[in-house]
């Protein structure tokens, strides 16, 4: 069959530069998926863009071909295009019309001031496709087919009314709504929630049967790949690594580069493998930390001041313990609470009464109420307990050299001999730095200099500095590409197990904690609805939820699709539980240990 | 409805500011040692001159200058009874000035509304100007039209007013037969409106129009054209040009509208600024505003004057910013919906 779109031999360059894409060639027919698959820096949406021509100013096509078939029906779309080469009059027409697109950042990706139903029946217009009225009902239509409750109220609403998943079928139904050939989607779900994502999947797939168009998917997820592509193109520093039919590349990857993105990838175990052994299942527990029925409520000013304020639960009755030397993870999506919880665990945040946090510094040693502490013993406490964040372009200073952001803790914790202090400092950061992989010599430069996982590396040598029993990692590798993402986490594991740290780790992904942690709880709305080692969570998971998150997890393995149904029910409003963990506005059910070590909220 | 209910408390506010306001400003023209009475009173004494003495202490008596300074404020305002009952801001009476010897209301007289038609055709002229310029040149920016558009502004920003106004005038009246100072033709001062006086002021608000306007229009134009580029560079114009949109029709609707937000917030800024900025350009055009009778108010301590000029120009100030306030939550949803719910 003649395909719908072939790109020939295509070359983007900035300037005088080498080019970041060269030779690319890739072709998508009607009805099928292609997935174009790399990391950041690969040049797999430059490449997508530049079929629509939506370039950077800078970015020159210096080759290549981009043939968009015609219909052969007579009419004005009948003959062949080269996109590289029509007017920009031409290249209007197709846009949104024949082509369509969704951003990766829903967020962003729509005008704040306009209305969603004024944005989507934009496209309708420009197209001059149809009356006012005709318009209207067609993107009311759309709006009801992606799965917006009350299209009225969406056509009236502004985006920042809507949730992120949301947004996202509101791009989609912009999209769809001119019925085009071709959906181009670069990383359309990469900021959702997981289960979030599996549903705006699952409706993009439902789509693409109903209307037969041909979708480009540009994603750094093998496991997204898996789910939805028949072709794949691998690319790797603007060049094709690997191309063909999905399923033999991802039963079979051929090239050494896509082999390594597979082995980076984080996989949900399928089958049971032994836990770490800790050396913590005796009757005395030593633990390091412990949240005691910590509840958090955030009370929401409303602007008008005679209004009543409401009020937000972010933690319900947790209660966690992590002994020492171990990783205790706190998985959910976002709104979940878990990084409320691991800001309370580290004193950044005040607990409603009745809950307490203890931290033990040493086994044995009398425990240090974290909420209720002297200034003398909340510094020493955080010297103790320090945070990795989540993002690692922002949480280092770009003005202040590497140096000087290592040593600062030291400072201002006063360590070190008075007489040559700033030697000791550079020895100590020197230290660190070897620690976490980097050279030393790099204590001079700007972050910068550095790149995402260099940088992370940084902000995990910062926080080792003052020698911390406890570390409070706050999606430490959601920021990051898959292989780089893998290498931090291997850090992590070798630091922990060298120095005897005790880890909090906060994540949205189950196949990483289920890599690094040695005991999880999963978090939904504040609650913990399930809490097991992951060898015990993710083989025989309780919990509805817990199912839906790991059945949501996109897997790179063509033989575990993602279960919709299993997300659907899950991931909804905790009426619809099956029976034993049904409940409906604040009467949850307790959390019960099911066996030894596996605790599930259900009704008994 | 909801606009007018918060356009109605934004009133509220301005009017509870507006008092504040009045006590700092009553506060700094009582800041002085003495006041301009009983500085004359001592110079009078010095130089023997007695009869002018008992005048002097009959209008300090006259205006409660020899109250408390607390008593003499809420006599100002009118909210006590003074020598002659309820008479300050509030009933109207403004006072006296001691410096021309007559009521103030008299002499701010014209000088107020044609400083409210210099001021607002400033306003009119930096928006007209700062607009388009601002848009084209962060549309074509990095091209020769944004340099030159900057470097205009430049010169506009860096060019004394005081010496653009000179210039102006002897170029004006040289080429285009342009009049020279005031704001309309001497025969007309003291008369009644005609078109014919109406037609002598717009031509010789030309030249202050301009001279005022320039610098304030250069400044918002590269604002206008720093937020315009910040905005073209968001997602959801990628998104609208990927809707096949044309790019002069893009521009419009969607980042110049979200650039807008700041461009009208200045409002508010631009009347203080263009009333204090143009004092010495008033000096200078001869203009009769407002600006050149504070200054000589305050040079005299002539504080009844003085508490009045400062008193209207905070009133300008804040029915800017109240106008800029109720337009912003017209224009914006996002701050029109953050009081309803969250």
């Amino acid at each position: 069959m003649r395909p719908l779109l072939s790109v020939e031999d295509l070359s983007i360059g900035f300037g005088k530069d080498n080019p970041v894409v060269r030779n690319v060639s890739f072709s998508v027919a009607a009805g099928e998926t292609l997935a174009i698959v790399g990391e950041s820096g690969s040049g797999k949406t430059i490449s997508c863009r530049a079929i629509l021509r939506i370039l950077p100013r800078a970015a020159r096509l210096t080759c290549g071909r981009m043939i968009l078939a015609g219909k052969g029906d007579g009419g004005d779309d009948s003959g062949d295009l080269d996109l590289a080469r029509i007017s920009e009059k031409q290249m209007r027409h197709v846009r949104g019309n024949r082509i369509a697109m969704i951003f990766q950042e829903p967020m962003r990706s729509l005008s704040p001031l306009h209305r969603i139903g004024n944005q989507v029946s934009e496209v309708l217009h420009l197209h001059g496709r149809t009356s006012e009225a005709e318009a209207k009902r067609q993107v009311l239509e759309c709006f009801e087919r992606v799965g917006f409750p009350d299209p009225e109220r969406t056509w009236r609403s502004y985006p920042f009314e809507l949730s992120g998943g949301m947004r996202q079928r509101a791009m989609i139904a912009m999209a769809m709504v001119a019925k085009p050939e071709l959906l181009i989607a670069d990383e359309p779900t990469t900021a959702l929630d997981v289960t979030t994502q599996a549903q705006v999947l699952g409706l993009m797939k439902e789509l693409q049967q109903e209307t037969g168009m041909a979708m480009i998917l540009v994603t750094h997820d093998l496991g997204v790949v898996a789910n939805m592509a028949e072709q794949v193109v691998v690319m790797h520093k603007g060049r094709v690594m690997e191309a063909g039919a999905a399923e033999p590349i991802l039963r079979a990857p051929a090239h050494p580069y896509t082999q390594e993105l597979f082995n980076a990838a984080p996989k949900i175990p399928q089958h049971p493998t032994a836990g770490r052994d800790t050396g913590t299942k005796g009757q005395d527990k030593d633990l390091i930390l412990e949240l005691k029925h910590v509840t958090k409520t955030f009370t929401l000013r409303s602007g008008k001041s005679w209004s009543k304020p409401t009020l937000v639960r972010a933690c319900e009755g947790v209660d966690l313990e992590l002994p020492r030397g171990t990783t205790l993870a706190i998985v959910g999506e976002s709104g979940s609470g878990k990084t409320t919880a691991a800001r309370i665990a580290l004193g950044a945040e005040t607990v409603d009464p009745g809950g307490e946090v203890l931290f033990r510094a040493t086994a044995g040693a009398d425990p240090l109420r974290v909420h209720d502490m002297e200034r003398a013993a909340r510094r020493a406490f955080q010297r103790q307990a320090q945070m990795v964040f989540q993002d690692p372009y922002s949480s280092l200073s770009p003005r202040q050299r590497i140096l000087d952001t290592l040593s600062e803790p030291l400072e201002i914790h006063g360590t070190g001999s008075r007489a040559n202090q700033r030697a000791d400092h550079r020895d100590r950061a020197a230290e660190m730095l070897g620690l976490v992989g980097l050279p030393t010599d790099m204590l001079t430069r700007f972050p910068h200099a550095f790149s995402g996982g260099q940088r992370q590396r940084l902000s995990i040598a910062r926080a080792l500095m003052l020698d911390p029993k406890l570390l409070v990692c706050d999606e430490p590798t959601s920021a990051l590409d898959v292989s780089v993402q893998e290498q931090i986490l291997s850090l992590l594991e070798e630091i922990r197990d060298a120095r005897q740290l005790s880890y909090l780790f906060i994540s949205h992904d189950l196949a990483v904690v289920a890599r690094i942690a040695d005991e999880v709880a999963v978090m939904r709305r504040g609650m913990i609805v399930e809490q097991a080692p992951p060898e015990v969570l993710f083989h025989d998971p309780k919990h509805p939820y817990t199912k839906a998150l790991i059945a949501a997890q996109p897997v790179p393995d063509v033989d575990r699709p993602i279960n919709l149904k299993l997300v659907a029910q899950g991931a909804g409003a905790p009426e619809n539980w099956p029976e034993a963990f049904r409940f409906a506005g604040q009467d949850a059910p307790p959390l019960v240990p099911l066996d030894p070590g596996h605790k599930v909220r259900c009704h008994v | 409805m909801e606009i007018l209910r918060y356009a109605l408390y934004r009133f509220g506010t301005m009017l509870l500011t507006l008092l504040l306001v009045s006590v700092l400003v009553f506060c700094i023209i009582n800041l002085p040692p003495g006041d301009f009475l009983s500085n004359q009173i001592a110079e009078l004494r010095a130089t023997g001159q007695e009869a002018g003495v008992a005048k002097a202490e009959f209008l300090r008596r006259e205006y409660a200058l020899d109250k408390p300074l607390w008593q003499q404020y809420f006599i100002w305002m009118g909210l006590l009874p003074g020598p002659h009952g309820f008479s300050g801001m509030l009933q109207g009476n403004f006072g006296w000035s001691f410096e021309f010897d007559r009521p103030v209301s008299e002499i701010v007289g014209d000088s107020l509304w044609l400083t409210v038609l210099v001021n607002l055709a400033a306003v009119l002229f930096v928006y007209l100007v700062a607009l388009p310029l601002g848009v084209l040149a962060a549309a074509k920016s990095r091209t020769m039209i944004d340099y030159t558009a900057a470097f205009i502004g430049y010169l506009g920003l860096a060019t004394p007013n005081f010496l653009l106004a000179l210039i102006l005038f002897y170029y004006g009246h040289q080429y285009l037969g342009l009049p020279i100072g005031g704001l309309m033709a001497p025969e007309y001062e003291g008369e009644p409106m005609s078109w014919e006086k109406v037609r002598s002021i717009l031509i010789h608000l030309i030249v202050p129009t301009f001279v005022i306007g320039t610098s304030g229009a250069s400044a918002m134009m590269q604002r206008l054209r720093a937020n315009m580029l910040d905005e073209l560079g968001k997602p959801y114009v990628e998104t609208a040009v990927a809707k096949g949109m044309r790019p002069s029709r893009m521009l419009m609707k969607y980042p110049l509208r979200v650039a807008f937000n700041p461009f009208v917030a200045d409002i508010g800024n631009l009347l203080p600024a263009m009333v204090s900025g143009s004092v010495l350009v008033s000096v200078v055009l001869g203009l009769q505003t407002i600006g050149p009778v504070l200054l000589q108010a305050l040079k005299s301590q002539d504080m009844f004057l003085s508490g009045f000029v400062l008193m209207f120009v905070a009133l300008l100030t804040l029915i800017g910013t109240m106008i800029s306030d109720v337009l912003l939550v017209l224009l914006d949803p996002r701050i029109r919906y953050e009081s309803r719910d969250t």
